[in-house]
């Protein structure tokens, strides 16, 4: 634990939200139209219409923000499912939720041919919902109740089968292919400012539930006999924490597809600068996986100029070496 | 009558022991792979009886059957007994190995490996024209070095003073999901034309085989397995457990590399052929356990004849019943695997 006192936990966190307000400046700036920090400043200021302001205010804007909203949303559903299944590996997409959302929006598109995003969302509520209780479901049956390796198995199997439907789906239909090809591989661009602002209020929703229960979660930290002995409604708090993973992985996945090993990484990262104390842990992981994801999409606009990586494939690329370091370290270390 | 049959050779210096329970599900399976083999070859556009089949397979029927079987159907219906063979037998070894009933080809992310190559491959060798500037013969090459690097790779990422099963699943499941991104970036960078080229791949097809794939495939498949028919034993002492098997005088680690190799070499030479066919190497070791148990003298190729059977039917349903549409092999396989693990991850919950 790096930040050992309030005081500085408090630094830490207001130099964590400077920094993802820096980062968000950055990803309006670079990119493939060269723009400077003064033409940002005038496009907001006085827009004259030109091609560098049209960039700026009607793509970098919307990517920035998308990617600072999504990044939060998905590491503080990492921190929720780690806590709450005990397992260092819990993140949206070891678990399969992304894909079932995924597979439910191919679906959605295709099959019923939906254009509405609030139905798109809904459609990503569900799917991420059945996955994520047919995974959890899978985890706590028989004897020994929830052990971490079934739980990752259940959610590798969940995974597997979710996007082996998904891939008979699009083999059949070449158009859907198409249109639903980069969105599979868990991209912020080319989304409109509107599709946020349709998912928005569940994601708002999603962080204050998160931060409302997160005294809780250091109760349920401390294993699950213990927080019922002091008195904690176990069964309400799990209710509570899947409802607020499913908001949060689910409307990520319905704005930016499924973006991986954020909700491995950061929640790692966090606790080895501000301790497991989940009142600060949510907030710091939440700030950092902002910063995380806009890096990647920044770097991601880099690497194979003019064409530009999904940032699904980037956040994948950086987070596969923790993911592996975390398996080998095993799980018994804290 | 006992149990098992004794043959020996040699003056008893070579000598075998069948399982009597064993060889009768062996036959039965063989004689069932026969007539699907059969009947398949006579359904499609133009159908065939099975006996006419049987007697073009001789060398008689007219020239538009021998057209039709021998030029059309019979590479691909033998490529896709071939695959099956080769994806059952890797995954009953890697089941054995990692002593872990859910662990599969498709898991441990070798299917993933091979699956990142050929897309690379049809993305990195195509001029803009989408014509590839290289022979498509060495899309299996690339398969196979795939499968075999990435293979080696989660080996010596999960080695930490040996290596236990449960940290090679792990292993595997990440490398797999950063092996899916890399699949969908290489997907993404070439033309929308090779993009879902290389899903129909990706998804697995006996489509288009030809004399020349069979010609290499088949050899090397059955060196391969008749290599694991020999390891049996080593494989049987290995499933007792790492404490027991080095007990008894098993060099665990040398052994399980091996195994792995032999795995992947199986997993590349059929994704190669065939794509990633899902799920058989999953359910079909399986289906043979509860047939003959888990001995692997029994289990290997009875679970070869299975995984030949499903691909072979799971090809014929796919360009029969949506014809004139051509549904990929692999996806019936993954139909009914996907929802097969998660009822054998239920099944399991107690172990």
């Amino acid at each position: 634990m790096l930040l050992k006192t309030n005081r500085w936990k408090i630094i830490g966190l207001i130099f964590a939200s400077l920094l993802l307000l820096l980062l968000m400046c950055g990803s309006i700036i670079y990119g493939y139209t060269d723009t400077t920090w003064k033409m940002a400043w005038d496009a907001f200021q006085f827009n004259n219409g030109s091609n560098e302001h049209l960039v700026i205010t009607t793509v970098r804007l919307p990517r920035a923000l998308i990617a600072a909203a999504v990044g939060f949303s998905v590491a503080i559903a990492g921190v929720l499912m780690q806590t709450l299944t005990k397992n260092p590996l819990a993140s949206p997409d070891i678990f399969g939720v992304n894909a079932g959302a995924g597979f439910a929006v191919v679906i959605g598109i295709t099959m019923f041919s939906m254009g509405n995003l609030q139905a798109i969302t809904w459609v990503a509520f569900l799917g991420a919902s059945i996955a994520a209780i047919g995974v959890y479901a899978l985890g706590t049956a028989g004897r020994e109740g929830l052990t971490p390796i079934k739980l990752t198995l259940a959610g590798a199997a969940m995974a597997a089968m979710f996007s082996s439907f998904t891939q008979g789906f699009l083999v059949t239909d070449e158009a859907a292919l198409e249109q639903v090809l980069f969105w599979l591989a868990g991209s912020v661009q080319g989304r409109k400012l509107e599709i946020l602002l349709s998912v928005l209020p569940y994601l708002i929703v999603g962080w204050l539930g998160a931060m409302v229960i997160s005294p809780k979660m250091n109760v349920l930290s401390m294993g699950e006999d213990v927080a019922k002995g002091l008195g904690l409604r176990t069964g309400l708090l799990k209710v509570c924490i899947a409802i607020v993973v499913i908001l949060l992985a689910g409307g990520s996945v319905a704005i930016a597809g499924p973006i991986g090993f954020i909700g491995i990484v950061i929640p790692h990262v966090a606790r080895a600068i501000v301790g497991i104390d989940h009142r600060w842990l949510i907030p710091f992981s939440g700030l950092l996986g902002g910063c995380l994801l806009l890096i990647a999409d920044i770097l991601a606009r880099y690497i194979i100029m003019p064409q530009e990586v999904p940032v699904g494939v980037m956040t994948a690329i950086i987070g596969t070496p923790f993911f592996i370091y975390i398996a080998r370290k095993g799980f018994n270390a804290k | 009558m006992s149990k098992n049959k004794t043959v020996r050779f040699l003056n008893g210096k070579v000598s075998f022991l069948f399982d009597r329970r064993a060889i009768k599900v062996f036959s039965i399976a063989a004689i069932t792979a026969a007539i699907i083999f059969i009947i398949s070859t006579g359904i499609g556009d133009m159908k065939i009886s099975p006996l006419s089949v049987i007697n073009v397979l001789f060398g008689g029927g007219t020239q538009m059957e021998q057209l039709v079987v021998t030029s059309l159907r019979l590479p691909r219906i033998i490529v896709a007994l071939m695959v099956g063979m080769s994806l059952a037998v890797a995954g009953a070894i890697l089941q054995g190995m990692i002593r872990n009933p859910l662990a599969s080809p498709d898991i441990l992310g070798t299917t993933g490996g091979a699956a990142v190559a050929v897309v690379g491959f049809l993305a990195f060798f195509s001029d803009e024209n989408n014509a590839l500037t290289v022979s498509i013969k060495w899309m299996p090459l690339a398969a196979f070095i795939g499968a075999g690097v990435i293979a080696i790779l989660v080996y010596i990422l999960a080695w930490k003073n040996g290596v236990s099963p449960f940290r090679l699943v792990l292993i595997g499941i990440g490398v797999s999901a950063l092996m899916q991104a890399l699949t969908t970036l290489m997907m993404i960078l070439g033309p929308i034309y090779r993009a879902s080229q290389a899903n129909i791949w990706i998804t697995g097809t006996v489509n288009g085989t030809t004399w020349d794939n069979v010609k290499i495939l088949v050899p090397i498949s059955v060196i391969l397995v008749m290599i694991a028919l020999f390891m049996t034993r080593d494989m049987n002492i290995q499933e007792l457990g790492d404490d027991i098997a080095t007990g008894v005088g098993s060099h665990v680690q040398r052994q399980r590399i091996f195994f792995l190799v032999i795995s992947a070499a199986l997993i590349g030479v059929s994704v190669a052929f065939a794509g990633g066919i899902g799920f058989v190497g999953l359910m079909a070791p399986h289906m043979a356990r509860r047939l003959v148990g888990s001995s692997f003298g029994a289990l290997l190729p009875v679970s070869a004849l299975i995984g030949g059977i499903l691909v072979m039917l799971a090809d014929l349903v796919g360009r029969t019943l949506f014809s004139p549409l051509e549904v990929p092999a692999g996806i019936f396989t993954s139909a009914i695997g996907a929802p097969y693990f998660i009822y054998l991850l239920f099944r399991t919950r107690n172990s």
